[in-house]
């Protein structure tokens, strides 16, 4: 039989679709990897939120056997994973109430509830701590993240792009060896201190920005653009600075490379001024390899979020995990985990396609 | 008359020729040669080595002023940095205000001034300097010996063990290292050896990684079939001849890795989630210093933690600077290909 040969939209197709196959396993073992990590870590979630000295032990124990914390943690993992739970013995003959379903198995002498949750179909699970589903909670969060990612990495390259161009034009400058020890130096550069450093200058002693928050408190809870800027500037800064290092660098490497091509030579020579050499034929070619750095800015900036929301208070995902692990609330800490996995593995997928876009020699 | 015999007098010429008594010039001694010549990296190496000095010498420079890491003074918390007083007093500018810290402070002169508790940061700052360090080598030891073991049998074995590897380090690195840190420390209350063992053992995979790569050139080399032509076990030519020929990378990959592990350390305990108090490390006196940002004076308005806020992070970064100049300045002069280029 004849084939037609595969066009690069088909294969760029069959390629993704294999990558996001290839996720499942490694999700799986993500949330292997994690529970394991999370469940056989000692202190009990149960005693902390359960402070109370009027609780009795007793009902610690029936709160314990709720949620089902004195299983093994194989038994739990399962339930966790597919909303089956299983328990020895006859605990009930036959209930149902909304979509929680359980039902006695007499050869097996085992109960059986079905949730109806499991992350596998999509639930991730309860909080402990606040009795929200884990996924509202996420959600609550993402957009003050969102908000602060974007608009870091929309910094950087603001910054880091000029800042790279320029450092190629004037290669083994002054000017190029500045900002070569400045993106050394920012890679350095604890974010934590920084952002310390940078409330303790703008926000205490010249009291020119706000010190951490996403907003004013007011009463009103109007929305304020300016407040929300002047809320954003300090944060945006601190965690743009990996990338701006990063991404001058890479775009110096680029430009060089661009500007020693044929097409800039002649352009040269016909005579075309050195800034439209600069900033249309070489920034534009240079540019387009950029995009291959977006999956892992993407994940740098997941990755520095946790420390930059926490030092500025900002109520985003990071901070969310981090105080949810200081609190033991199991499910919210696992479930934050399985979307920042899934987040980096479609992260890298993006940058891997466009690492096949930018570059179509380049074979996946 | 031999060939020998005939050219013996020109041989005898040849053997006292200076050029041929030199030592042969070894990829090692070249490498050794241009590191010389590169002052950063030689600047960086002895800002590394004087800070290991002063941090294994801390309890001398302890008993030496006169105060211990963890002794505390709450009548004179907040003092400031007697360094600059004590110049000004030397040198006849100021005469009152050092003779005033030292009576407050009973005689122990505090250099890099007190804490909330009125500790001795100077001395804290040397105990800590032993502590972060200490834990970051020993981190990226584990982080070596684990990435290099397995990155090699992967690369050298290939096939279904290299897939079982690189699907569980594939995995692995799926979640932001960051988070599992923060989730292990946070629920398992970590001390020195306990956080060494995290971070050593949650590091490893981009080491592997490298290693693994490199492998695999190394593999395909000529050599590596003479060794197993001749019936070399595979054990022995991975130590002889796999491991040697990835040494470079795994030099400068140490160096960058002290450095992030020094960084990654000090954040947790910033976040105090890493070693816990009272033991002194860099990140966790900065978690202190965090609650005293607005701080100031009642009467001068100055404010009272500056000194608190600044020195730690300072020498981290710097630290953490050198160690990354280090690695660069090591990766061109182990790489033979850039010399070309110079």
């Amino acid at each position: 039989m004849h084939r037609r040969p595969e066009g690069p939209v088909q294969f760029m197709t069959r390629y993704v679709i294999r990558r996001l196959l290839q996720a499942i396993p490694t999700l799986l073992g993500v949330s292997v990897i994690s529970f394991v990590l999370v469940y056989n870590s000692p202190g009990d979630p149960i005693l902390i939120r359960t402070f109370d000295p009027n609780i009795t032990q007793e009902t610690r124990e029936i709160l314990r056997r709720q949620l089902g914390l004195d299983q093994h943690w194989t038994l739990q993992y399962i339930g966790w994973l597919t909303g089956v739970t299983l328990r020895s013995g006859d605990v009930v003959e036959e209930f149902t109430r909304d979509d929680f379903h359980c039902s006695y198995a007499a050869g097996l002498n085992t109960t059986f509830c079905n949730s109806g949750g499991g992350i596998l179909r999509g639930n991730l699970g309860t909080s402990i701590a606040t009795n929200q589903a884990v996924w509202e909670r996420l959600t609550e969060r993402m957009w003050a993240t969102f908000q602060l990612g974007v608009s870091a990495l929309l910094f950087s390259l603001l910054v880091g792009v000029p800042l790279g161009v320029l450092s190629a034009v004037r290669q083994a400058s002054l000017f190029d060896n500045s900002v070569r020890v400045l993106a050394v130096v920012g890679n350095a550069l604890p974010s934590f201190w920084f952002g310390l450093m940078l409330i303790y200058y703008f926000g205490v002693i010249r009291g020119w920005l706000p010190t951490g928050g996403i907003r004013t408190v007011s009463l009103t809870y109007e929305f304020d653009l300016v407040d929300r800027i002047r809320h954003l500037i300090l944060p945006t800064v601190v965690l743009a600075v990996g990338g701006i290092a990063v991404i001058s660098r890479f775009m110096r490497t680029e430009t060089l490379e661009v500007i020693r091509t044929d097409y800039i030579r002649m352009a040269r020579a016909k005579g075309v001024a050195a800034t439209r050499i600069w900033f249309v034929h070489a920034l534009g070619n240079a540019l387009i390899p950029l995009m291959t750095i977006l999956g892992p800015a993407i994940l740098g900036v997941l990755s520095g979020a946790v420390i930059v929301e926490t030092i500025f208070s900002w109520p985003g995902m990071g901070r969310m995990t981090f105080s949810a692990a200081v609190q033991r609330d199991y499910p919210t800490v696992l479930g934050a985990v399985m979307f920042f996995s899934l987040l980096t593995i479609l992260g890298n997928l993006l940058s891997d396609v466009l690492y096949g876009v930018v570059d179509p020699r380049v074979r996946l | 008359m031999t060939v020998a015999q005939a050219d013996g007098s020109a041989l005898d010429t040849l053997a006292t020729d200076p050029l041929l008594q030199r030592k042969p010039r070894t990829y090692w001694s070249i490498a050794l040669q241009s590191l010389r010549r590169d002052r950063v990296t030689l600047f960086a190496i002895a800002f590394l080595f004087i800070m290991a000095v002063l941090s294994l010498l801390a309890p001398v420079f302890a008993k030496g002023i006169g105060v211990g890491p963890n002794d505390t003074n709450l009548d004179n918390a907040f003092q400031q940095p007697y360094l600059g007083p004590y110049i000004q007093w030397r040198t006849g500018q100021d005469p009152t205000t050092a003779p005033l810290m030292l009576g407050k402070s009973g005689g122990v002169p505090h250099w890099m001034g007190t804490d909330q508790l009125g500790r001795d940061q100077f001395v804290r700052l040397l105990y800590g300097g032993r502590v972060s360090l200490g834990i970051a080598i020993a981190a990226a030891a584990l982080t070596l010996i684990l990435g290099v073991t397995v990155g090699t049998v992967a690369g050298f074995f290939g096939g279904p063990v290299d897939d079982l590897i690189m699907w569980f380090i594939n995995t692995s690195i799926s979640i932001p290292g960051i988070y599992l840190l923060i989730i292990v420390t946070s629920m398992f209350k970590p001390n020195p050896i306990t956080l060494t063992l995290f971070l050593g053992l949650l590091g490893w995979f981009g080491t592997a990684r490298l290693i693994r790569g490199n492998v695999f050139k190394v593999r395909a080399l000529d050599f590596v079939l003479a060794a197993r032509s001749v019936g070399t076990r595979s054990a022995r030519i991975m130590l002889q001849h796999v491991i040697p020929n990835s040494l470079p990378i795994i030099i400068v990959n140490a160096a960058i890795d002290i450095g992030n592990l020094i960084l990654i350390e000090s954040a947790l305990s910033f976040l105090g989630l890493g070693v816990q108090p009272p033991t002194a490390t860099w990140g966790s006196m900065l978690n202190r210093a965090n609650n005293f940002v607005f701080l100031r004076d009642p009467e001068t308005g100055a404010s009272l933690a500056l000194h608190l806020l600044s020195v730690p992070g300072l020498l981290i970064t710097i630290t953490v600077l050198s160690l990354y100049l280090i690695g660069d300045g090591l990766r061109d002069a182990l790489d033979p290909m850039m010399k070309n280029i110079r």
